[in-house]
This record gives C-alpha cells, sequence and structure tokens, in this order.
C-alpha cells in the first residue's frame, strides 16, 4: 500500500510574514522610503546635539562644563547676573573664545525656543549665515523649529497610531468574533460615537482644560479607532467561518486562544497596510489643528503653527516654503511605504518563484 | 471531413514558464472533442488562448479555424477580428454559472446583449429570441424566467441560461469547460444531455474540457488527455478506454476510487455499545421574514429534520446528498459546533453538559474538512497546526515530547522528515492540495479520536489523488478500528469507503440501510436518480 506522499525537495521554509518583507524590500522606492524615515526620525530623537543654544562642552579657565545637562549662572563666565547663561551673548561669546577657552557648539546654534535678540534684520528675517532658514516672527530660528516640528509630529503620530490600532483592532475582534448581538450593540454604538461634531468637541476641550499634547491625544484617540475596527470585524467575520477555525473548535480550543492564535494573525493584514496611511493622516490632523490654533500648547513647536505663520506673513517666504517642504518630504516617504506595503501583502501577487504545480 | 479547427504546436507560457507545452490537436465540424486532465495540465488554458482570452500569456503556434470569413489563425488574428469570432463562430461556457452571469442584470437581457451585438437584432425580435433560446435549453416557463436574476435560478437553471447565451448565434465550435462540475449529480446528467441533443440540433462541434472520466464516456466522440502542459494520448473514446497507451491515462482511468474496507455485514457483531447516537436530531436556522412581523421574531429554516442514525466501532457511515440537503449541519451537530434539537449521544454522552465535559468529547471526535487551502492556518507552522491538539488536552507535555508525537501522527499519514527537511517547521503554503488534507488527517488524529467526521475529504482533490486520500483513510480505519462519519456528494466515494448509507434530501434523510442494500436496489426515487447518474 503506497502510503507515502511524492518527494519533493524544496527550499527552507519561510513564514507568510517573511514572504510579504521578501515583497517589500523588492520594491525599492518603498524600502527606501522607510530605511530614510527612520533614519530621520531616529536622528530628530537626538535633535538636541545637533540644533540648541547651548554649547556641548564647554571649557574655561581650566575646568569643564556641561551645559546641555547642567544650567551654570552667567557670573561662572565672568558675566554680571546670576541668571542662567545666554550662550548667544556676543559678550559670553568673547569669553570663550578667548585664550585656553574653547566651547564646542552643535551645528546649528539655536533651540527651538531660542530667541534671536542679535539678529541683524527685523523679524521675520530672511535666511542668514546665523539662521540659516530665516527666523519666524517672533525671532526664533526656523531650522531648530522645524528639527523639533517634525519630532513632535513623528512621535504624536506614532503614538496616536498605537492607540488607535489596538482599541480599534479590540473592537473589531470582539464585533467580528462573537457577532449576533454583541455586533450589533456595537455597530450602533460606533454609528452615534462616530455623528459626534470631533471638531466642535475639540473646541470645547480645549476651553475647559489647558492644551497639552496628551489631552490632544486622548482626544483624538477616541475618534481615531473607528475606520479600522471595521476593516478588522470584516476580517474576523470572514476568518471565523473558515474550516481552520472549526477545527480548532472541534478541537476544543478556547475562544481566547482561537483569537489569538488563528483569527487574529490571519486578519492584520488590513492594519498592517494601512499604518503608514494613518501615521501620515494623524501628522495631518495635528499640523491642520495647530493651523487653527486648537493644538499644541503654544510655544510647543509645531509645523501647523509655523504654517499659519507662513500664511500670515505671506512675503516671508522662507518659513511658508521649508513647512511646506518638511511636510511634503514626510508625507511622502510615508504614503510611498504604504504603496509598497500594500502591494507586498496583496494576497494576488504571488513570489518570484511559480506557484507550486498541484500534484501528489 | 474537413478539420474545423486546426491547432499545431500550441505553446502558452506565463512570465517565461511553458504551461502548455506544444500540443497538437484537430477538431473536425460536428464532433465532440473531450480534453482530459488533472487540475494544473495546462486544459483550460488552452482553450481560452483559443479566444484570446488567456490574459498575460504569451501564446505560440498556430490554429486554424474554417469560420465564416474562410479559414483564419486564432493566436494571429488582431483583437477587433477575434471580437467578432467570439460568440458568433466560438463561444464559451464556463465551470461556474453563478460567477459567469451578472448579478444585475436580468439573464434574459444578458441573451439579448448577445443577440444585439453580434446580429443587430431589433427590441422586439430579440426579446421573442430569448424566450425561444431558453425554451429550447428546457427551462420551464422561459417567458418568466428570462426576466429573472440569476440568483433566482437554480444552479441547473443557470447553466441552462449560460447555455443558451452561448447558442444565441449559432456557433460553430462550443468551447465546455467543467460544463457540470459545480452542479449537483442529478443535474450533471440532465445538463450533459442537453448539450448533447443541442449538439445534434445546431450540427455544432463541442470542445469539452473535463477532469471526469464518467461525462467523457457518456458524451464525447473522440478524447485527448493532458498532463503537464504535454498531450499524452489521443483517439476515440472506445479505443482510449479499452486500451489505454499510456500510462497516464491508466492511471486516470483506474482512479476511480476502489473498496478496500474490512468486511463487516450488517448483522457483524460489534463489540460496546454504540459511538454515536442520534435520535430525532434536527438544526434549524434562524432567518428573516419580510415585513413588519420580521422586526419582531425570526422565521426558521429546517436543515436538518428528524435524523436517527447510530456508529458502531470500526464501521464507516456515509451520509450522501446534493448540496442544500443538510449533511454539512448533520456533521457540525455531530461534532458539537452547530446547536441542535432532539437526543445525540457520543459515547453515552450528550453535547453541551459544560465546557469540561465538551472538551473530554472532543477528544473522542474529530474532523476533516472538504477544502484543504482554508482548513489550515496559513500563517502557523505544521508543528503548531498539528501539535495543537495536544496542547489543548495534554498541555503539561513537553515541547519535545510533543514533536515526537506530532511527528510520529504525520509519519502515520505519510508524511516523513526525509521527504520534507525541516517538516516541521514548514508552512502549508508549500504543500499540495493532497498532502494539506494528509496534514489535516494527522491534526485531527493526533488527539486519539475513536470517530473521525469527515466532510467531503476528497471534492476538492484531483481524482487520482482522491483515491491516495481514500487509502490513506481506509487504512487508517483498519488499523485503528477508527469509525467514519463520512459526508460526501459522490457515490463512487460511498461505495469505496461506507460500511452503512444515509441518503438525505432537503434535511430529511429518505433512505438508509447498509450500502450493498441501499444503492444496489434503491427503493426511494431520488436514490435512484442518484445511483443512475453514475452508472
Amino acid at each position: 500500500m503506497n502510503l507515502r506522499a511524492d518527494v519533493t525537495v524544496r527550499p527552507p521554509s519561510r513564514s507568510p510574514a517573511r514572504r510579504a518583507w521578501a515583497r517589500f524590500r523588492r520594491n525599492r522606492l518603498g524600502y527606501w522610503s522607510l530605511v530614510a524615515f527612520c533614519t530621520i526620525a531616529i536622528l530628530s530623537l537626538f535633535a538636541e546635539l545637533f540644533s540648541n543654544d547651548r554649547p556641548l562642552v564647554v571649557r574655561y579657565e581650566g575646568s569643564y562644563y556641561f551645559p546641555m545637562v547642567q544650567d551654570y549662572p552667567e557670573t561662572t563666565f565672568g558675566g554680571d547676573f546670576l541668571t542662567a547663561t545666554d550662550y548667544l551673548d556676543p559678550f559670553i561669546r568673547e569669553r570663550l573664545a578667548q585664550d585656553g577657552n574653547w566651547a564646542i557648539f552643535p551645528l546649528n546654534r539655536y533651540g527651538p525656543k531660542t530667541l534671536n535678540y542679535f539678529a541683524a534684520s527685523p523679524n521675520p528675517s530672511a535666511p542668514t549665515s546665523e539662521n540659516w532658514l530665516g527666523t519666524d516672527d517672533r525671532g526664533r530660528d526656523l531650522l531648530a523649529q522645524l528639527i523639533y516640528g517634525f519630532r513632535v509630529s513623528v512621535f504624536f503620530a506614532l503614538a496616536l497610531t498605537v492607540t488607535g490600532v489596538v482599541l480599534g483592532v479590540l473592537a473589531g475582534a470582539l464585533q467580528g468574533f462573537f457577532g449576533g448581538k454583541t455586533d450589533l450593540a456595537f455597530q450602533r454604538f460606533i454609528e452615534v460615537w462616530g455623528a459626534m461634531p470631533e471638531l466642535y468637541l475639540l473646541i470645547i476641550f480645549s476651553a475647559i482644560f489647558a492644551p497639552s499634547l496628551a489631552l490632544l491625544l486622548v482626544l483624538l484617540s477616541l475618534f481615531g479607532w473607528m475606520g479600522l475596527s471595521d476593516y478588522v470585524r470584516a476580517e474576523f467575520l470572514r476568518n471565523r467561518q473558515l474550516d481552520y477555525v472549526r477545527a480548532a473548535r472541534a478541537l476544543g480550543v478556547g475562544n481566547w486562544q482561537i483569537i489569538m492564535r488563528h483569527i487574529l494573525p490571519n486578519s492584520l493584514t488590513p492594519v498592517v497596510t494601512f499604518l503608514p496611511f494613518r501615521m501620515s493622516g494623524a501628522i495631518l490632523a495635528l499640523t491642520s489643528l495647530d493651523f487653527l490654533g486648537l493644538g499644541v500648547p503654544p510655544g510647543t513647536p509645531s509645523l501647523g503653527e509655523l504654517l499659519s505663520q507662513g500664511k500670515n506673513n505671506i512675503d516671508a517666504w522662507w518659513i511658508s516654503l521649508s513647512t511646506f517642504a518638511v511636510l511634503v518630504m514626510t508625507l511622502l516617504l510615508l504614503t510611498f511605504m504604504g504603496d509598497a506595503l500594500r502591494d507586498a501583502l496583496d494576497p494576488r501577487k504571488v513570489d518570484q518563484a511559480p506557484a507550486p504545480e498541484t500534484q501528489p | 471531413m474537413t478539420a474545423l479547427l486546426e491547432v499545431r504546436g500550441l505553446r502558452v507560457a506565463f512570465g517565461g514558464i511553458d504551461v502548455v507545452k506544444g500540443i497538437d490537436f484537430s477538431i473536425a465540424s460536428g464532433e465532440k472533442l473531450a480534453l482530459v486532465g488533472e487540475s494544473g495540465s495546462g486544459k483550460t488554458v488552452t482553450a481560452l488562448s483559443l479566444l484570446g482570452l488567456a490574459t498575460n500569456a504569451h501564446c505560440r503556434g498556430t490554429a486554424r479555424f474554417a469560420g465564416n470569413a474562410g479559414s483564419v489563425d486564432l493566436l494571429g488574428l488582431p483583437e477587433p477580428d477575434l471580437r467578432t469570432i467570439r460568440g458568433r463562430d466560438i463561444a464559451m461556457i464556463f465551470q461556474e454559472p453563478m460567477t459567469a452571469l451578472n448579478p444585475l442584470f436580468p439573464v434574459g437581457n444578458q441573451i439579448a446583449e448577445v443577440l444585439q451585438l453580434k446580429q443587430g437584432l431589433d427590441k422586439h425580435a430579440c426579446a421573442k429570441a430569448v424566450v425561444d433560446l431558453l425554451a429550447s435549453t428546457g427551462i420551464p416557463e422561459p417567458a418568466r424566467r428570462a426576466q429573472a436574476l440569476p440568483h433566482q435560478l437554480s444552479g441547473g437553471q443557470r447553466q441552462r441560461a449560460m447555455i443558451a447565451m452561448a447558442l444565441a448565434c449559432k456557433p460553430k465550435l462550443l468551447l465546455a469547460d467543467e460544463p457540470t462540475t459545480a452542479l449537483d449529480v442529478t443535474v450533471r446528467a440532465q445538463i450533459l444531455e442537453l448539450l448533447a441533443d443541442l449538439q445534434r440540433e445546431y450540427g455544432m462541434a463541442v470542445l469539452m474540457i473535463t477532469h471526469d472520466l464518467n461525462l467523457v464516456r457518456k458524451f464525447a466522440d473522440r478524447l485527448a488527455v493532458m498532463e503537464n502542459g504535454i498531450l499524452v494520448e489521443h483517439g476515440t473514446v472506445q479505443a482510449v478506454f479499452a486500451s489505454p497507451q499510456h500510462a497516464y491515462t491508466r492511471k486516470l482511468i483506474d482512479s476511480r476510487p476502489k473498496r478496500d474496507v474490512a468486511d463487516l455485514g450488517p448483522e457483524a457483531p460489534t463489540e460496546g455499545p454504540p459511538l454515536l447516537q442520534a435520535s430525532d436530531v434536527s438544526v434549524t436556522y434562524p432567518v428573516p421574514i419580510p415585513g413588519l412581523r420580521g422586526w419582531f421574531r425570526k422565521g426558521a429554516f429546517v436543515a436538518v429534520k428528524g435524523a436517527t442514525f447510530t456508529i458502531t466501532p470500526g464501521r464507516t457511515l456515509g451520509v450522501i446528498g446534493e448540496s442544500g440537503s443538510g449533511k454539512s449541519t448533520l456533521a457540525l451537530a455531530a461534532l458539537g459546533l452547530q446547536p441542535y434539537g432532539g437526543n445525540l449521544q457520543v459515547n453515552g454522552q450528550p453535547w453541551g453538559r459544560g465546557k469540561l465535559s465538551d472538551k473530554a468529547l472532543r477528544r473522542s471526535v474529530q474532523v476533516v474538512f472538504q477544502d484543504p487551502f482554508s482548513s489550515l492556518s496559513p500563517r502557523m507552522t505544521v508543528e503548531e497546526i498539528v501539535g495543537e491538539g495536544l496542547l489543548v488536552h495534554q498541555s503539561s507535555m513537553s515541547r519535545a515530547e510533543r514533536q515526537q508525537r506530532v511527528l510520529r501522527a504525520l509519519a502515520e499519514v505519510g508524511l516523513e522528515e526525509h521527504q520534507f527537511p525541516n517538516l516541521l517547521s514548514r508552512y502549508p503554503h508549500e504543500f499540495s492540495g493532497g498532502q494539506r488534507q494528509r496534514l489535516a488527517v494527522a491534526r485531527a488524529l493526533i488527539v486519539e479520536p475513536t470517530l473521525l467526521v469527515l466532510d467531503e475529504p476528497t471534492s476538492a482533490l484531483d481524482v487520482t489523488i482522491q483515491q491516495q486520500v481514500l487509502r490513506l483513510l481506509q487504512g487508517l480505519q483498519r488499523e485503528r478500528q477508527l469509525s467514519y462519519l463520512l459526508i460526501t456528494h459522490d457515490v463512487d466515494v460511498i461505495r469505496a469507503m461506507a460500511h452503512d448509507v444515509l441518503v438525505m434530501k432537503d434535511g430529511e434523510i429518505v433512505e438508509s440501510g447498509p450500502v450493498a442494500q441501499v444503492l444496489d436496489a434503491p427503493r426511494h426515487p431520488y436514490t435512484q436518480a442518484l445511483v443512475a447518474s453514475v452508472t
């Protein structure tokens, strides 16, 4: 009796996730967008090292100082006041440049909140060798603002995406898996919840509470999960009646295990596909709220606030153009990643190798 | 007789890989040629390439067709010329009439569209021609059916409508791609008869693509066998069936399931109490009621009513019936996955006595589903899939021990490490349909059940693989004294596997008894039709 299936020799196994990653890598635009975006985002975490109004290290009269981590009164460097040193002050600079003394400044000598009191022309001032991209209408360095604003945007968007995905997957999974009355109740709740005017709520809340990034994150998260939960729900509804789930039930596997081991991994495709698009959506949301003045508290570096400055100072082209460029670059990188990811996860796309012939 | 279609050296390639590797055949006008092969043999692609419908394919060779406008080479023809030939000279009918018809238009309109396009008939003449065409395909009340949307027709009626559409312009050649595969067995015979009648009446040639040798024997004049894109044998049906020359043809003809089960007569002694005892089991599904009353309560659709049967150790109970007869629902009820009414006991225990009692029962009843592609999670490794039952029922087992058990279960179904290096860490997509079905059997066997529910275990497989899987199941039954509840629509599978059989129709058991008695001397008219459809 021939019980044996015929021999087939195939290369070692790769999981579906790894095959999708291989397909993603094959899309060069998307792959390099991911690399570039991650590099910029990680570099922006260390923004203090590139763009700061304090020197990294100071050598003054034989001893070392680290203004980055500690405040030194001006008297330390021969000034008159006990206030924290302003390292942009020409007097202090002169002292630090004297014989034997030196200071290593960051690449861009301005922080996000530093006002340049010593600019040659009135604010907003055009790009100079001091302020490479000029200053805004309060005299803050534009390059520093953009760097810090990008950091705030990206990590705010990341946090918003994470909370949105967690809530959306949870809600969608519950609806899709249990179906029936649970599904019905949740769907009606989502309809009611989704009908709430988000913008008015934000305006009302910004009047009641002190605006802060955390408050904004909570408010936006409350409304950001609904779109995703619909996709996850549909996937769960489809997958839960597939034979492998039935087989698991017949084996006596519990509900929680079925969700975690069987249905969830097979339902995450839309979630992963939408991640970059959700990120770019979140960045845009924050930017537009800031533009309207409903977003981050005043003084926080923000791309939206810069855009609104650009609108108010239409002749200060450096403000609007450079902010626009940063936004376009960020959103483009995310969109390229999203496109590549969508292609990589498309079930109709096959690997380079032909599909296995259905032979014994 | 001159050839209507003469194909020479046809090669079809997708992305540089030849799927059809240089085949020659010809069809004379009025001839019925059957192209036979398993899935992946290139038979459908051959037909599609003749009409220029194989997307992204690279076709070489010649296909001379003697159409109304003289002899042309179909493969070299520009698209506009092909379009005039499609439907007028060569028509095609597909396997699945539900997807081949547009669900949003009445079938009459879809047939009329062909007539308007190809023959330029006006509206009034069209409507009359449509009704005539539908009448000629034997649809009752053709005038009313012409107004029906595809979902309002039964599967057989839809296929008749497709045939009417294909015949609208009296083509010289009809390409029929598995025209009966999606239909119930009793309907298959009718459709085949209809095709044969119409073929005689219109005097057209038919190229029938199929994997079903029964069909070929009944229908075709000549036969061409394809394997992996190569035509391995052709000749008249009588000659090929009488003395097949090629090994593959012999294998195909020989692939009818063979009976190889322990012969237990109806009076053979059975040890112990019955494994599964069902009396008066019924299953209903809630369905919405139209109108205001539907707001307050739901109607009930009775999927299974009053099913009474027993399964004893070491025996196979076959359940046969067409789609919608409630046989799969009955299987789900036996598995405790579907709430039911009446009394159903596994080893003397009913389902639903509480979590612990159900969990213990699940160990003794396991299942193998029809579709090997949807029954294995694509994101789990073989070890995870097969070992899952052990995780549930013997959670204290160490990983190394579990791996040993998984390997042993896999070896039992004929999958071994030396054929598949890293067998345990492989994913289902690397296995063929038959191998996946073996994995599904291993997953069920690892918890050492006494009853295995087989829900159409072979109907998604090619005939030769079907035979292997059935042989595996027969062997396992003998070795382990397993009982099977075998759900199928295929009389041949029942004949090969079952000791007893239930015939289901519209949720009711219409006939039951030992296989020999029921299938050789059927009493119920439905059983008679069923048996007649395969012999």
